[in-house]
């Protein structure tokens, strides 16, 4: 009797888990198939949406690699996102590093402050910073998206790494301090090297952040070859007033699942910075 | 944390050198950040609240002030009304679903069980996949003629014949027809945000102690009285926490109705976030932009007030 029960349970856990796997995948196993799919199978209303109606085809993936401008949203994409990673290391580690070990008070009030600027949506934003990036003369640069898009990132990453210094203790610096080093040479020769991960779990997100931005792209860039991925694809891949579908999806696919395999390994961590310490 | 640090070597401190100094190392180190976040959000959030007390256009950024004339405007604009209501109900309607639903899975994803990496991935993929790309699959799914799910309707008689429950037309428009425009929108920001919800959930769950678990059991507790006694309580702040970050980003979000809607049909799904981008950048109205997208303040502010107080309680316990 309670083999049965277990037995029953066991199914009940694997249906539950199935129909949210389903749920949450299904919009890219639809990319999946519309990609492999010629557009006689894809624009037939009888065939069976689910399958292949006819032989796949490498049409859509040929299209979109070599008839559009994908492979520049990509690498705008790239270039964005690296200086990006670049400017949110080079503010946030110290001033996470000096939130971290000398708050006293008032450090402890800057620090939720940092955080709470997160909350502040680009939503409000946008309007002020795409006059104020035009001002500068970057209407229609990459540059523009690099000087705003740390908004978000510094005030997340920031409060991040916080914790992440705080769990590294004290005494290996005064160790590294009467060994000669300088204060600020055991912060960089010492604590930093201790502190891998978390600088690695920056960059993860300074780069997934950036790539997922949307509206201060569709703000601040129409030329094309400008674009990122993010808008790149969703305005873009449009013929005339007619969605390419086959190569649309194919492109949202190439363009999602890196970089959604290395999120989900650090999304414990992203997380962590939500709780805010709360959950130990 | 905040306990003065006594045991700084004094011999470090009488070193001198600006490397050494811990206080004006401290401010230096912070500077950038304190700079950069002034300038970048402190300065536009003050520029948005001055533009939306002025008159200005793209075409003539000049702030001549007109006190909050953009602000009744906005308020006796109907579509203007529509937005906020239907911003409010959007987040509010699904948020609550995300709770419920996250919850539960989350329960389930703390047993073991094979092949938990690829459930667990298949599972973040709306949250760790560039959110626009994920919108435009929806797109591709819910369009008006090739949607498949109509072709299952269709399939299993429901739809698209004579005397059908859902009709005899071959389709359901779920982005034309306002109420299924309206779930439709629902439904991907539940999609979106439940991963979200789901992994703090997760870290809520895995905080209780074991042994309250298992001391409960001794005392003869069943699994339900268990869960309203213990869990429920025991994780209602991270609950708080995962409802009240959903909240801000379905608030705030302008992606899936730009992707799925623009706001139509004849605005009917419009929020403030798309009403700003379409009024502010499209329109070329700066001033009615800025008004606009501050009546989102108030709740942003009102929810990290909460979040902060949430927080503090949690560490308390």
């Amino acid at each position: 009797m309670p083999n049965l029960r277990k037995l029953a349970g066991r199914g009940g856990l694997y249906s539950l888990l199935a129909a949210f796997a389903f749920f949450g995948a299904f919009p890219f196993y639809w990319m999946v198939i519309a990609t492999f799919k010629t557009d006689h199978d894809l624009f037939g209303p009888t065939n069976n949406p689910f399958l292949f109606n006819e032989p796949p085809t490498l049409d859509h993936l040929k299209n979109l690699l070599f008839e559009t401008h994908f492979h520049t949203y990509l690498t705008n994409t790239l270039w964005v996102g690296l200086a990006v990673v670049v400017i949110t290391l080079v503010v946030a580690v110290p001033a996470a590093y000096s939130l971290a070990r000398w708050a006293r008070g008032w450090g402890e009030m800057l620090g939720i402050g940092i955080f709470l600027t997160y909350l502040v949506p680009p939503t409000i934003l946008f309007i002020p910073l795409s006059r104020f990036t035009s001002s500068l003369g970057l209407q229609e640069s990459l540059w523009s998206l690099i000087l705003v898009y740390p908004t978000f990132t510094i005030p997340f990453c920031t409060w991040l790494l916080m914790g992440f210094f705080k769990t590294i203790p004290k005494d290996i610096e005064e160790q590294a301090m009467i060994d000669g080093l300088s204060r600020f040479g055991a912060m960089w020769k010492v604590v930093l090297p201790l502190s891998i991960s978390g600088v690695l779990t920056v960059v993860v997100f300074a780069f997934t952040l950036s790539m997922h931005e949307f509206i201060y792209a569709l703000t601040f860039i129409s030329v094309s070859m400008k674009k990122t991925v993010s808008i790149g694809v969703p305005t873009e891949l449009v013929r005339g007033d007619v969605f390419q579908w086959g190569s649309l999806m194919a492109g949202a696919l190439i363009a999602s699942l890196p970089v959604a395999v290395v999120y989900t390994f650090f999304l414990d961590r992203f997380v962590a910075g939500f709780t805010m310490g709360a959950v130990k | 944390m905040s306990a003065p640090s006594v045991s700084e070597p004094a011999a470090v401190a009488a070193r001198g050198g600006i490397l050494d100094r811990e206080s004006a190392l401290a401010k230096m180190m912070i500077a950038p950040a304190i700079l950069y976040i002034v300038a970048m959000i402190g300065v536009p959030f003050v520029l948005a609240v001055l533009y939306s007390l002025s008159d200005a256009t793209t075409g003539d950024p000049s702030l001549k002030f007109v006190g909050l004339r953009n602000f009744a405007a906005a308020l006796a604009d109907p579509v203007f009304r529509l937005s906020l209501w239907n911003t409010v109900f959007f987040t509010l309607a699904s948020q609550c679903i995300v709770v419920l639903l996250s919850r539960l899975l989350a329960t389930a994803l703390l047993k073991n069980f094979r092949g938990k990496w690829l459930v667990r991935f298949l599972i973040m993929l709306p949250w760790t996949a560039p959110i626009s790309l994920g919108t435009i699959g929806w797109l591709w799914m819910l369009d008006s003629i090739f949607s498949p799910i109509d072709w299952v309707l269709r399939y299993v008689g429901l739809l698209g014949v004579p005397g059908a429950l859902l009709g005899a037309g071959t389709n359901l428009y779920y982005l034309g027809v306002p109420g299924l425009a309206i779930s439709s929108i629902i439904l991907v920001d539940v999609w979106r945000i439940l991963p979200l919800a789901t992994v703090i959930q997760l870290a809520g769950l895995s905080s209780i102690p074991k042994d309250l678990m298992e001391a409960a059991e001794v005392d003869g507790a069943t699994p339900w009285r268990r869960t309203l006694m213990i869990t429920i309580p025991l994780t209602l702040p991270i609950t708080s926490i995962a409802f009240l970050f959903g909240v801000v980003f379905t608030f705030t979000d302008l992606v899936v109705v730009y992707v799925l809607t623009r706001g139509g049909p004849v605005h009917m799904t419009q929020v403030l976030s798309s009403w700003t981008f379409f009024k502010g950048i499209e329109g070329g109205d700066l001033a009615q932009g800025a008004a606009i997208s501050l009546f989102m303040f108030p709740v942003l502010a009102a929810v990290a007030i909460l979040i902060l107080r949430m927080a503090r309680r949690t560490e308390v316990v």
